[in-house]
């Protein structure tokens, strides 16, 4: 049944050779999150918070103040004109209550528990030195949280995504909606903030599931039955030349989806980019789409053996993407070498393309790809460790890899050549220190 | 005393030898010595065939004032023991040979009489008639009622090996130190409450004659006294005197010097407790309550306020009353204790002297490898303190001068002043001349030289307690003590010979004396402090003054021996000084240890037809750490040079391990398990504390030969071990998977310091986190869905794990193509004891250990040499020490690569902070094993 790919034993390729793992938690653990170079912080289900150094794997701090499972977490450095940088980070719970944390100190700032519902996102908009909470309705706060405005309440549902855009605007995902806001600030020194609402897009046949912003001028939504929209940062429209391969399909195809598939086969869980390509976990598969060709360029279908809930591009053209199986797998987005006699399926959109329309899209790409390098995913290696469905990880770079899981654990994955020749450094200098590398006459 | 046929038992006789020289030489490989009687048809095990008991025991005797010297206890108490030996003949031997002068009473000059805190007395003695030699330990305990308030006793270790004895002094005299310590501070005290009882009987009586003395005074108005009065005056003042000089004893007996005790760190009880105790009894002399009664178990209790009785001016003295039992005399809980102690003692000591060496041989080894030995060894076993180390402590001579002294000494021809330090006690002169000597001439000066730096190292360790210096224990020798010792041994002990003399008598035989008993040797006591040197102590105690002692003697030394430093490069010049320093110390120019110099002259410790004569020597050398000096680090300079140091050392031997080493010591534990006539035919735990950890390895090294044996794929399963992966074993019978864990724990390296990563039966599925904390596991295969579940989990995990199947007997691991398991484990092996593999075993890991040792100390190949090196040419670097210089193939690199994750993990982890388990893998494929 499992048309996985399987990497084999011997992962050449694969340079976390040591882990470590971290315990602290005793539920689900679903967000991990950057504080600087070697710290990050942990949050779950179980409503704790933890920061570790991710380096030597040391728990630095335990948060304990929310009740309930955490929602949201975001970094927050706040820059005072006297202090160094402070790191703080915000959580949302699902007790409505949010939480600012000093990392330096390990010790809760404020704590802020006047919602109506709970919060579901949290963006910090390092600009302009606020930060946004997006539940039922969107707030703004500054770095002593007091709260700036506010909009109305949008739905019950509430706001699952938000990104920054520019102009001082935010794009929120409200269900199968994208709404643009925007904040202004300077018209009126005593009112001080203001947000209103400047557009809803509703391209989105089903909720937004992902939102993510490409750079200044792009941002791309995913959503549960598998839509892809790259916008325009500035006007709010779907740009201008992409057309939209997704949407000629899309009217055709659906009613075929949803008979044949399972919507969270083709759900886009998560997205990412770098400047060129957008990368879509999708089911359980991984989308490479290409900003500029406007259409899939490499793809895997089955990447995993259940649904991909993370993925993130390294900057050596690798990628690293988690599942519910309980695997992170390290891909590599390789060109393929030879032509090839049959075109790389043009994306998963093509499983269910049947449509005429659709087809002769497909042979104008054809056409296209013919004189365009074509890439593939090659799985380079695969990491083992999680009992349960790994929620998230975290790339240090080469400080190595972090990953949370539903098994409350969170392992640090390392690059054992790496850490063997640290710890001989470790181990001379020590020497050094003691005095024991003198010669002793 | 020795006679002839004692002296040689070991080295055997002329003729014999001549037998062996006639057979053919013996390939190289077959080197092993065989034994040379063995066409005779004896048991080469049977030297002590004419000894009358089976196995060796403790004796302790008393110098009894009514009935002379009495046997009173034996340990083990079992009439088997003994056998037929005369208890009572050897309680006098022993007996006769005691050296302290313990003098108790009035002193000239004093009031008062003293108490002298004596030493104890140490002393080897032979008796060849009863075919045992002795360890003899003199005390003095103190008692009221006694002959000049003291009773001599001794504790004596009986053997039947006289090597025994001579090898274990140190030891044995530190043990019995300490029973001793334990015995006379019971004695103090118990001493000290006598006193108060007598005290205030006196007090009473003192009352009641005073009493008479009024009433007769008012009776009797004539003017003159009756001779009745004036007798009843004499007595008040004797009891008035006596009084005085019961308190004087109390007060002495009170302020003995419980200092030595705290620095001896063996603590029978905490002696504040009793000083504080003392100091109060002190300030309310009339204290009614006093601790312990005799056969009062408990230490301070009080008991019911003792009853005065009447002393009748006239006691009944010696002969009509009955002395008080050892058992009385110091107090139920501290006579237990001593019990104790000489039990332990019974056990540390029991067996084969070989034995007994060889594992302390490798215990010190191990000990001095404190990086790595925690990697295969149980470092709580090697963390417990061997005796010598615990008295070294109470030396006053700092431990680290002690052990930068020895370092160098072994290194040098400094190696003199240890001999220099050897303070007048000739602890342990062996009084065995070799024969050997005499053919050999000059150049073979000693075959014992393998042992000397050792030796004289041993020196160095001498219980300076005994000692002064010894310039005077020279002309004490020389004095009151020396009349005994020369009547009854003059030949063994010539006072002074010249070195020259020294060196030629060599080769001759100690002259047959009438008597039986021989002073092997003797460690004088402070005893010997000139009588008028002690009454100016104010206290009239006479302690030890430790440090002064010291200073004295480095003063003492330090002329005499520089020109001997000076041209120490000189052998000749060398040797002379050497036995300056030998003349210094009178005795034991005989000894061949003191002739031997310096490693330099090197030679091999065996005999031309390769029978080793010389038993394995107590190795104390430098107890210095590692950590400190790195002598391995320095010895690699740069590396990579290191050719020289790989071919013999690392990998050279293999061959010999293999054939030699195996034969050997089986052979040697097939004897000695069959010798019937051996001294001990008890198995010896060296170390009895860890005689849990020593069946233990017994049973595993038995069925990890089993393993090997039955399981054709034995080499890939020990090497994922080694190379730091988990080994599941999975079978339905609980019972047999943990003896297959068992078996393989051997091979388990240790990742810190805690108990070793195996857990013999786990029932539940397992997770990675039970694979950082555990390297070996059993586990249990079942049919139930949980089965299903631990199956999932194993093939989930399967990169992590080995999976060793004892039911369908199949093994699922990486592939091993080294060299080094192969050695560790054959299975065409003659080995055929479980201990003996495990020492086969035990040696290889060392030899692993040392070259992960090297690996990773070795600065340039972990970082660059100069800053613009990329970081391959290190790498290639490494690699290239590790193939080329260590001589590791294959998989055996990253066996060594692992330990040597291990030990940087264990040098960097600061103390304190558990660190986080590491778990380690590589993506190295699986290959699966049958049958």
């Amino acid at each position: 049944k499992s048309s996985v790919q399987t990497v084999g034993e011997e992962q050449i390729r694969n340079p976390y050779t040591e882990l470590l793992v971290l315990k602290g938690h005793q539920d689900i653990v679903r967000f991990l999150v950057q504080i600087d170079d070697c710290r990050f912080a942990s949050a779950g289900d179980d409503g704790i918070v933890c920061l570790w150094n991710a380096q030597t794997g040391e728990k630095l701090f335990e948060f304990h103040g929310h009740t309930h499972k955490i929602t949201a977490i975001a970094p927050f450095s706040s820059s005072d004109a006297f202090e160094e940088k402070n790191h703080l980070i915000i959580t949302a719970s699902a007790d409505r209550t949010v939480i600012v944390w000093d990392c330096t100190r390990g010790r809760l700032v404020q704590k802020v528990s006047c919602f109506h519902s709970t919060v579901k996102c949290l963006t910090v908009l390092q600009r302009l030195d606020v930060w946004l909470s997006g539940g039922s309705d969107l707030c703004v706060w500054n770095q002593k949280l007091d709260l700036l405005c506010k909009t109305s309440h949008l739905t019950d549902a509430g706001i699952s995504a938000l990104v920054e855009l520019p102009k001082n605007c935010v794009a929120a995902a409200v269900g199968k909606e994208l709404i643009i806001f925007r904040l202004s600030d300077s018209n009126n020194e005593s009112e001080g903030w203001n947000v209103f609402e400047v557009k809803r897009l509703v391209d989105h046949q089903d909720n937004i599931l992902s939102l993510v912003g490409v750079n200044d001028l792009t941002f791309v939504t995913g959503s549960h039955i598998g839509e892809l929209i790259v916008w325009d940062a500035l006007d709010w429209t779907k740009q201008a030349s992409e057309c939209n391969f997704w949407d000629s399909v899309h009217p055709d195809v659906q009613k075929e989806i949803k008979l044949s598939q399972s919507p969270n086969e083709t759900s886009v869980q998560h997205l990412t980019s770098d400047e060129e390509c957008v990368f879509a976990a999708v089911g359980k598969g991984i989308y490479v789409y290409n900003l500029q060709m406007k259409r899939v360029i490499a793809c895997q279908r089955t990447a995993h053996d259940s649904s991909v809930l993370h993925i993130k591009k390294l900057p050596n053209r690798q990628l690293i993407s988690c599942s519910e199986d309980g695997s992170v797998r390290i891909w590599e987005l390789r060109e393929k070498q030879q032509l090839p006699a049959e075109p790389v399926p043009t994306g998963f959109f093509n499983m269910w393309g049947f449509g005429r329309a659709n087809k002769q899209a497909n042979q104008a790409a054809k056409k296209m790809q013919e004189n365009t390098p074509m890439y593939f995913l090659e799985l380079v290696g695969d990491l083992i460790g999680h009992s349960s469905a790994v929620q998230m990880f975290l790339y240090f770079g080469e400080l190595g890899l972090a990953t949370c899981s539903a098994d409350h654990l969170i392992i640090l994955w390392k690059d054992g050549e790496r850490e063997s020749s640290l710890r001989s450094l470790t181990l001379f200098q020590k020497l050094a220190q003691n005095g024991d590398l003198q010669l002793k006459l | 005393m020795i006679s002839a046929p004692d002296v040689v038992a070991f080295g055997g006789g002329e003729e014999l030898e001549d037998d062996l020289y006639r057979e053919p030489p013996l390939p190289e490989e077959y080197s092993v010595p065989l034994f040379p009687f063995a066409g005779h048809g004896a048991n080469p095990w049977a030297k002590v065939a004419g000894s009358k008991f089976t196995r060796d025991f403790i004796l302790i005797s008393e110098f009894s004032e009514q009935v002379g010297p009495q046997p009173l206890l034996t340990i083990p108490d079992d009439a088997k023991v003994s056998g037929t030996f005369d208890l009572n003949y050897f309680s006098l031997r022993i007996m006769s040979v005691d050296y302290q002068a313990s003098f108790v009473g009035h002193p000239p000059g004093s009031a008062y009489p003293k108490l002298n805190f004596v030493e104890d007395s140490k002393v080897v003695l032979g008796d060849s008639k009863e075919g045992a030699f002795a360890y003899v330990h003199h005390l003095t305990l103190y008692d009221l009622e006694a002959r000049g308030f003291v009773r001599p006793f001794c504790m004596a270790y009986i053997s039947a090996d006289e090597h025994k004895i001579m090898q274990q002094f140190q030891e044995l005299s530190a043990e019995f130190s300490k029973a001793s310590e334990c015995l006379k501070t019971g004695n103090r005290k118990a001493f000290a409450h006598e006193l108060e009882k007598k005290l205030k009987d006196l007090d009473y009586t003192r009352t009641v004659l005073h009493n008479e003395t009024e009433a007769q005074k008012k009776a009797n108005d004539k003017g003159y006294y009756t001779t009745q009065a004036i007798e009843k005056a004499n007595e008040l003042a004797s009891v008035e005197k006596s009084i005085i000089e019961h308190q004087d004893l109390l007060r002495q007996i009170r302020s003995y010097p419980y200092r030595k005790l705290k620095e001896s760190e063996f603590h029978p009880y905490e002696p504040e407790c009793v000083l504080e105790r003392a100091d109060t009894g002190c300030d309310q002399d009339s204290a009614p309550s006093d601790p312990a009664e005799p056969g009062e178990t408990h230490l301070y209790t009080h008991i019911p306020s003792y009853t005065p009785k009447l002393i009748k001016a006239k006691s009944a003295k010696c002969f009509d009353k009955k002395l008080k039992t050892l058992e009385e005399l110091c107090d139920v809980y501290f006579f237990t204790q001593t019990l104790d102690q000489l039990h332990h003692i019974e056990r540390t000591f029991r067996g084969d002297v070989c034995y007994l060496l060889t594992e302390q041989i490798s215990r010190a080894l191990l000990k001095q490898q404190s990086v790595t030995n925690f990697l295969f060894e149980d470092v709580s076993f090697l963390e417990e303190k061997p005796p010598e180390k615990q008295y070294r402590g109470c030396q006053g001579l700092g431990q680290d001068a002690m052990d930068g002294k020895c370092l160098e000494e072994s290194l040098t021809p400094k190696v003199i002043v240890s001999l220099g330090s050897y303070k007048s006690s000739v602890e342990c002169v062996p009084i065995k001349m070799e024969q050997e000597m005499e053919d050999s001439e000059e150049p073979k000066m000693s075959e014992s030289v393998m042992s000397e730096p050792q030796e004289n190292l041993d020196y160095l360790d001498a219980d300076i307690k005994g000692s002064i210096s010894s310039g005077e224990s020279i002309e004490v020798l020389g004095t009151e003590k020396s009349g005994l010792t020369k009547s009854e041994s003059q030949a063994s002990l010539p006072v002074m010979p010249s070195p020259q003399a020294g060196r030629s008598k060599v080769g001759s035989r100690r002259t047959v004396s009438e008597d039986s008993i021989e002073v092997l040797s003797t460690c004088p006591s402070e005893s010997l402090i000139p009588e008028d040197f002690k009454a100016s102590y104010p206290s009239a105690i006479n302690e030890e003054p430790y440090v002064d002692n010291d200073d004295e003697r480095g003063l003492r030394f330090a002329p005499r021996l520089s020109p001997g430093i000076a041209d120490g490069r000189d052998d000749v010049s060398k040797q002379q000084s050497l036995v300056q320093v030998d003349a210094a110390c009178c005795i034991g120019k005989e000894s061949p240890n003191f002739l031997e110099p310096v490693p330099e002259l090197g030679q091999k410790p065996c005999e031309e037809d390769g029978v080793v004569r010389i038993p394995p020597q107590p190795y104390r050398a430098a107890e210095q750490g590692l950590r400190g000096g790195f002598p391995a680090h320095d010895g690699v300079p740069g590396g990579l040079r290191g050719g020289e140091l790989d071919s013999r050392y690392l990998s050279g031997s293999r061959e010999v391990s293999k054939s030699s080493l195996d034969e050997c010591s089986d052979s040697t534990s097939y004897i000695s398990s069959a010798a019937s006539t051996c001294s001990d035919r008890t198995p010896s735990p060296a170390h009895p504390a860890c005689q849990a950890g020593e069946r233990h390895r017994k049973r595993a090294g038995q069925n990890a030969l089993r393993f090997i044996r039955q399981y054709p794929f034995a080499h890939p399963a020990i090497y994922s071990l080694l190379g730091g992966g988990t080994l599941v074993v999975l079978g339905e019978d609980e019972a047999m998977v943990k003896k297959l864990v068992t078996a393989l724990s051997i091979f388990v390296p240790n990742c810190g310091v805690y108990a070793k990563p195996v857990k013999h039966w786990v029932t539940s599925p397992l997770h990675l986190v039970d694979f950082q904390k555990w390297k070996l596991i059993g586990l249990q295969r079942t049919m139930s869905p949980t089965g299903v579940n631990v199956l999932h989990a194993l093939s989930r995990y399967s990169r992590y794990l080995s999976i060793l199947d004892a039911d369908s007997k199949t093994l699922r691991c990486p592939l091993y193509k080294g060299t080094v398991v192969a050695r560790l484990a054959d299975h065409r092996t003659q080995i055929k004891r479980g201990s003996t593999y495990y020492m086969h075993v035990q040696s290889i890991l060392t030899q692993l250990c040392s070259k992960a040792f090297l690996f990773t100390f070795c600065h340039h190949l972990h970082l660059p040499i100069s800053e613009r090196e990329p970081e391959e040419s290190v790498v290639s670097r490494r690699m290239n020490f590790l193939k080329l210089q260590l001589g590791l193939a294959n998989e055996d690199v990253k066996i060594v690569q692992y330990l040597a994750e291990l030990l940087k993990l264990h040098y960097i982890q600061e103390p304190g902070q558990g660190g986080n388990p590491l778990l380690r893998f590589d993506y190295v494929p699986s290959f699966l094993y049958k049958i």
